[in-house]
């Protein structure tokens, strides 16, 4: 029931991966900076990332805007208990939808927890929120059993995911 | 913000070039020079409308284990819970939330057994309860924020 990758990288792609979770330099070429701080080829440092970029270790390559300075305020964790045998499909459709960021199947923990589908939702304000969680509401229809949300009311620690020792 | 910044940020989200000049690339794309495009990615990380610049990294593909945990705790509890929990290195994130679960964690470890472990530790330290919750299946991730 826990994730479990495994994926063949090379001490090429440790390196690279290393010195670039933190970012890429913003200069006109800056595969060649971080091939030139790893004193490797440039070609090999681009193909190796088209490589992690094909093989889905790399999602996406581009600017991360800080998402509450850009006014989305009202981050909502939406969770929803939907029959078992249609969560694929009803992630499937909310996971499409454009305000959810991560959409999720996780285990229930009956009679405490009983929501499988996660679905985290970003607008600017709780009005907006709401109206979105109607329109999953009724694109989930029948199969959605209950639902609620959760927002955060205070960060209590958050250290980032860092890559450390990789296998 | 001006228009340029909005085309940054509405353009430059996915797909940035893996090339040898991708500013040049992208630049042509959003009709800008190149170094005033470089100039504006730089001024709006640094004031900080930018979290960062770069690849993103499914981490979970590199190994690792990584698990969600909910937590039940009454208010009177809440702070002697929060620093038992806070106290572990695997817990990489924790956030309060208003609901009966109330604290929300990630959990991120070498193996399964760790996780286990920490979470064991916990209960035993809190006296409350653990509730795990691993991806079972990842549907979607990633969110294209429109200014």
């Amino acid at each position: 029931m826990y994730n479990d990758y495994k994926l063949e990288l090379d001490d090429i792609d440790r390196k690279i991966i290393e010195a670039t979770q933190a970012g890429l330099p913003v200069t006109a070429r800056p595969y060649h900076a971080i091939a030139k701080k790893l004193e490797l080829d440039p070609e090999l440092v681009i193909q190796r990332v088209r490589q992690l970029q094909e093989n889905g270790i790399i999602r996406r390559i581009g600017v991360v805007p800080n998402h509450y300075k850009l006014g989305y305020r009202a981050n909502g964790m939406t969770v929803w208990d939907v029959p078992d045998e249609m969560i694929i499909d009803c992630g499937n459709k909310v996971g499409a939808l454009d305000f959810v960021s991560h959409c999720y199947h996780r285990p229930r923990h009956l009679p405490d927890w009983p929501y499988n589908l996660f679905a985290m939702v970003h607008a600017h304000d709780r009005e907006t929120t709401n109206q979105y969680i109607d329109r999953i509401a009724n694109i989930l229809g029948d199969a959605n059993r209950q639902h609620t949300v959760l927002y955060s009311t205070r960060i209590l620690k958050k250290t980032g995911m860092r890559i450390g020792n990789l296998q | 913000m001006n228009e340029i910044d909005r085309n940054i940020i509405n353009h430059m989200q996915n797909d940035f070039p893996v090339c040898e000049t991708p500013f040049a690339v992208m630049a042509e794309q959003l009709n800008l020079d190149e170094e005033v495009l470089i100039k504006h990615v730089q001024a709006l990380l640094d004031d900080g409308t930018l979290s960062r610049f770069g690849p993103l990294y499914n981490i979970e593909k590199l190994g690792g284990k990584y698990c969600l945990v909910a937590m039940s705790v009454p208010q009177h509890d809440i702070e002697s819970v929060i620093e038992v929990v806070n106290s572990y290195p695997e817990v990489a994130h924790n956030y309060e939330r208003d609901h009966d679960f109330n604290i929300w964690f990630v959990l991120a470890a070498e193996t399964i057994s760790e996780i286990e472990d920490v979470l064991a530790k916990i209960e035993t330290k809190t006296s409350y309860k653990t509730y795990d919750m691993p991806k079972l299946d990842e549907f979607y991730v990633g969110l294209k924020f429109d200014v």
